[in-house]
């Protein structure tokens, strides 16, 4: 498979602590690729490998290579500005900011330089379209965002995201948090982005794995065990590891 | 014997509880019912008179709102400046470390020693001479220390997830700090600059040394370089050096007035405060 | 799609403010160490200049005050430390109360009440307390102890409500920072509430408690209106509580006015200032020093 993103022998010690080792993983563009494991098995911090946002954290030392595209993101004429634009994330709890809705997914574009209104309510309007969220939004544009439920603030958070037009979207554990229809809904809204977007999805939940999926990855204790076609992961995995974490043997 | 004990104890903590607020109630009582019958139009705004009775305390009132606001202008921009920075930008260092010390010492320098300081730079070594500017200097570095540790606690307190949230969409921390963090901690920041500016207003040790104990002839005058009594140094002086007949009148007045004016920027701040609270978290 | 190395304008633009703020910020930070530093030489500056014309064993341990020829400054150095002892003595213990009585007695209501009062406590500039010292207290000592009422008696008890507040709110937080568990502890071994506070919070929450009275001490040494309005300025070193006499920070602010700038008396009373600095930073030092030992004993107690 040709990549869009492309890990070689990425390791990650915080202190003392090797969080990641060896991890080499190949993410195919326009598919949802979920990692799956154990908690505290390092899948949210590969995920945050891939937008540097472990650059905020002391003492997190980071070898290997981690391309995207073909070019390495930890090299030094990388910017992280722009890959953050391109390489976008969702997280676990929905985090919009204590502005209106339309400030909420507005903001993205006017740092990113865009000044002219008429872009940004069309910026905003698609975005809240292709979030699924325009239709229960539309008239309360300028109220506090803080007012949405849960599952709404979610997607509001990934309308966010797509008005700087991102080509991957790292998404971790986007649903833990909501109730069952939020997250029925969210998941029906990924089957509709990845047609656009390459999606990485950090999940604990292996239903929605299988459910959502085409690529699924297991890690283990910092290890990526093994990757590959969600199908041929969960009926025929290589790995007993895989196999008796998937049959419910722990974790 | 375990039980009497008890019983005694509980008993002395409510007394000491309620003798608590009884003083600060009877304190209260007393100022404003010897105070406020002093206050009329007359002695609010009406100038003071060396000798003889019916002096007013306008200039002092004038001053001390004047080198009040003076005093925010310098100490504000530094004071949140270095609160962002420690809040938002510093990593643990010497040079953190150090910051937080110096914070800490200005902090417990006391006012009259700051007051001298205040007098050999502003006064004696930049040659400002006994005036407001002087006065609203040395202010300003009284209050520098809590509007850093003000900033510091306001932004401390927006949560994590906001800036995450900011940079994993590629903004620099300045754009996150600029458009997300103070917009969240604004209302924080007003609230204790309020508390701050009322605190200060009942300063006189700082003051009497850089912005004197003499009021210009005209009022208002708004010329930053002229003498500047306040109304807290009024206070002090008027029973010091009780040349007129009625200082007696003019210091209950002026100790109720002084206290009013605390007592409303508190209010001020107060309600409006929750309700914008309120606001923000999306009612 | 640009490649991640390539900025356009605006990044570019966005990047220098982000430096630019940076710096900005890091210099008003750096201001506030500059100003401390410079408030300690020009002090010592002023104050040490006064050893050139008078021996500092006579200074510190005369109590003859008699500017020009005889400076002996250990009336009002004692007078700072007597008033401050007095109202750590007197508002110590009655804050502590307070504070257990906020934290561990008080129903909701009665919260409510204190809560706002001690705010309106600290609100109260310290001039209109000297006043109201003046106006009630004062005739009031008068009467039962004779003279004219000022003294320090009369400083100290003016001085332990103004530390109050700050006696209250720091013990109070310390109170109400210790982990619920030693509380269920001794309860569920059978043991009064008095028992508990007194046997296991109080000397659990200790070094926040010290913390509390060193701070109100800073307070107190350093504070000049109410106490002069007080104390009865007079440079005599007293004989009972209840004569007029001088503390470091009213000497200053009596004769201040009167002295020529860069004469021995006046650099005299800028050492006064220097002691005082002196003192209250050594009392922040102390301070951190309590706080260090406690977290090197470990909090688990």
């Amino acid at each position: 498979m040709e990549g869009k993103i492309l890990v070689e022998g990425l390791n990650l010690h915080y202190r003392d602590f090797h969080a990641l080792k060896d991890v080499n993983i190949v993410v195919p563009p326009q598919k949802i690729t979920a990692l799956i494991g154990p908690s505290g098995c390092g899948k949210t911090t590969f995920l945050r490998v891939l937008n540097r946002l472990n650059d905020l954290i002391e003492g997190v030392r980071i070898e290997g290579k981690v391309l995207l595209d073909g070019q390495d993101i930890y090299s030094q004429d990388c910017d992280v500005v722009t890959l953050r634009k391109r390489v976008g994330m969702v997280f676990q709890r929905p985090n919009p900011f204590p502005m209106s809705v339309y400030d909420n997914v507005a903001y993205g574009p006017r740092i990113h330089g865009v000044r002219s209104k008429r872009k940004l309510d069309e910026i905003v309007e698609a975005s809240l379209r292709g979030a699924a969220l325009w239709e229960e939004v539309r008239d309360r544009l300028f109220r506090s965002a803080l007012g949405l439920s849960g599952g709404q603030q979610q997607r509001l958070c990934i309308a966010r995201l797509l008005a700087v037009e991102p080509e991957v979207v790292l998404m971790d554990e986007p649903t833990s948090a909501l109730d069952p229809i939020s997250t029925l809904k969210i998941e029906e809204l990924l089957r509709d982005l990845k047609q656009k977007y390459t999606i990485i999805i950090v999940t604990h939940n292996m239903q929605q794995a299988a459910r959502v999926s085409d690529v699924t990855a297991f890690f283990l204790n910092g290890e990526l065990v093994e990757y590959g076609a969600t199908d041929a992961i969960f009926t025929k995995p290589r790995d007993k590891r895989t196999e008796d974490y998937i049959t419910g043997r722990f974790g | 014997m375990g039980r009497i004990c008890d019983r005694a104890a509980t008993a002395l903590l409510w007394l000491a509880g309620a003798f608590i607020v009884a003083l600060l109630v009877y304190f209260l009582g007393y100022i404003f019912i010897r105070g406020l019958p002093v206050l009329d139009l007359g002695f609010i705004f009406g100038l003071p008179r060396e000798l003889g009775t019916g002096g007013g305390v306008g200039p002092q009132l004038f001053n001390s709102f004047y080198i009040l606001a003076l005093s925010l202008l310098f100490s504000l921009p530094v004071g949140v400046g270095a609160g962002i920075y420690l809040a938002e930008y510093a990593r643990p260092s010497r040079l953190t470390r150090a910051i937080r010390l110096s914070t800490e010492c200005l902090a417990t320098v006391p006012s009259i020693v700051l007051g001298l300081f205040g007098m050999i730079v502003f006064v004696n070594l930049f040659g400002w001479g006994l005036c407001i500017l002087a006065g609203a200097a040395t202010l300003a570095l009284l209050n520098l220390p809590v509007l850093v540790r003000v900033t510091e606690e306001a932004l401390r307190a927006v949560p994590r997830s906001y800036r995450e949230g900011s940079l994993a969409l590629g903004a620099t921390r300045w754009q996150t700090v600029r458009r997300v963090v103070i917009p969240a901690a604004a209302v924080g920041i007003v609230t204790g600059v309020t508390l701050v500016a009322g605190r200060a207003l009942g300063e006189a040790a700082v003051l009497i040394f850089t912005a004197g104990m003499s009021v210009s002839r005209f009022f208002p005058d708004p010329n930053p370089f002229a003498a500047g009594e306040t109304l807290a140094v009024h206070l002090w002086y008027v029973n010091a050096e009780a040349l007129v007949p009625d200082a007696a009148r003019i210091a209950a007045g002026s100790a109720a007035l002084l206290v009013l004016v605390v007592l409303c920027f508190n209010l001020l701040v107060g309600l409006p405060g929750r309700l914008v609270q309120r606001r923000l978290t999306g009612k | 799609m640009t490649r991640v190395s390539k900025r356009d304008g605006y990044a570019k633009r966005q990047w220098f403010y982000d430096r630019f703020f940076r710096s900005l910020f890091v210099l008003s930070a750096a201001f506030v160490t500059l100003v401390v530093v410079a408030i300690i030489i020009f002090l010592a500056r002023q104050g040490l200049s006064t050893f050139r014309e008078v021996s500092p064993l006579v200074f510190h341990f005369s109590t003859r005050w008699a500017p020009p020829e005889h400076f002996g400054a250990l009336t009002f150095i004692f007078g700072s430390v007597a008033v401050t002892g007095l109202a750590v003595l007197i508002g110590g213990p009655l804050g502590l109360a307070g504070a257990v009585f906020m934290a561990k007695l008080a129903p909701a209501w009665a919260r409510s009440i204190m809560r706002p009062a001690t705010d309106l406590f600290v609100g109260i500039p310290s001039v209109v307390y000297g006043w109201i010292g003046l106006s009630v207290f004062r005739p009031v000592i008068q009467e039962y102890a004779g003279g004219a009422g000022f003294g320090l008696f009369l400083a100290g008890i003016i001085l332990a409500i103004m530390i109050l507040p700050t006696v209250i709110s720091v013990s109070e937080d310390a109170l109400r920072a210790l982990p619920l568990r030693f509380e269920m502890a001794s309860y569920a071994l059978g043991a009064t509430r008095w028992q508990t506070i007194w046997r296991v919070l109080l000397p659990a929450a200790l070094p926040g408690l010290v913390t509390a009275i060193i701070l109100a001490m800073a307070r107190a040494i350093g504070e000049t209106m109410a106490v002069s309005m007080l104390i009865g300025n007079s440079p005599l070193f007293p004989r009972s509580l209840f004569v007029p006499t001088a503390t470091l920070t009213t000497e200053i602010v009596l004769e201040m006015g009167n002295t020529p700038f860069g004469s021995t008396w006046n650099n005299a009373l800028f050492y006064m200032a220097f002691i005082l600095l002196v003192i209250s930073l050594a009392l922040i030092g102390i301070i951190r020093f309590v706080i260090q030992r406690r977290a090197v004993y470990g909090q688990d107690m």
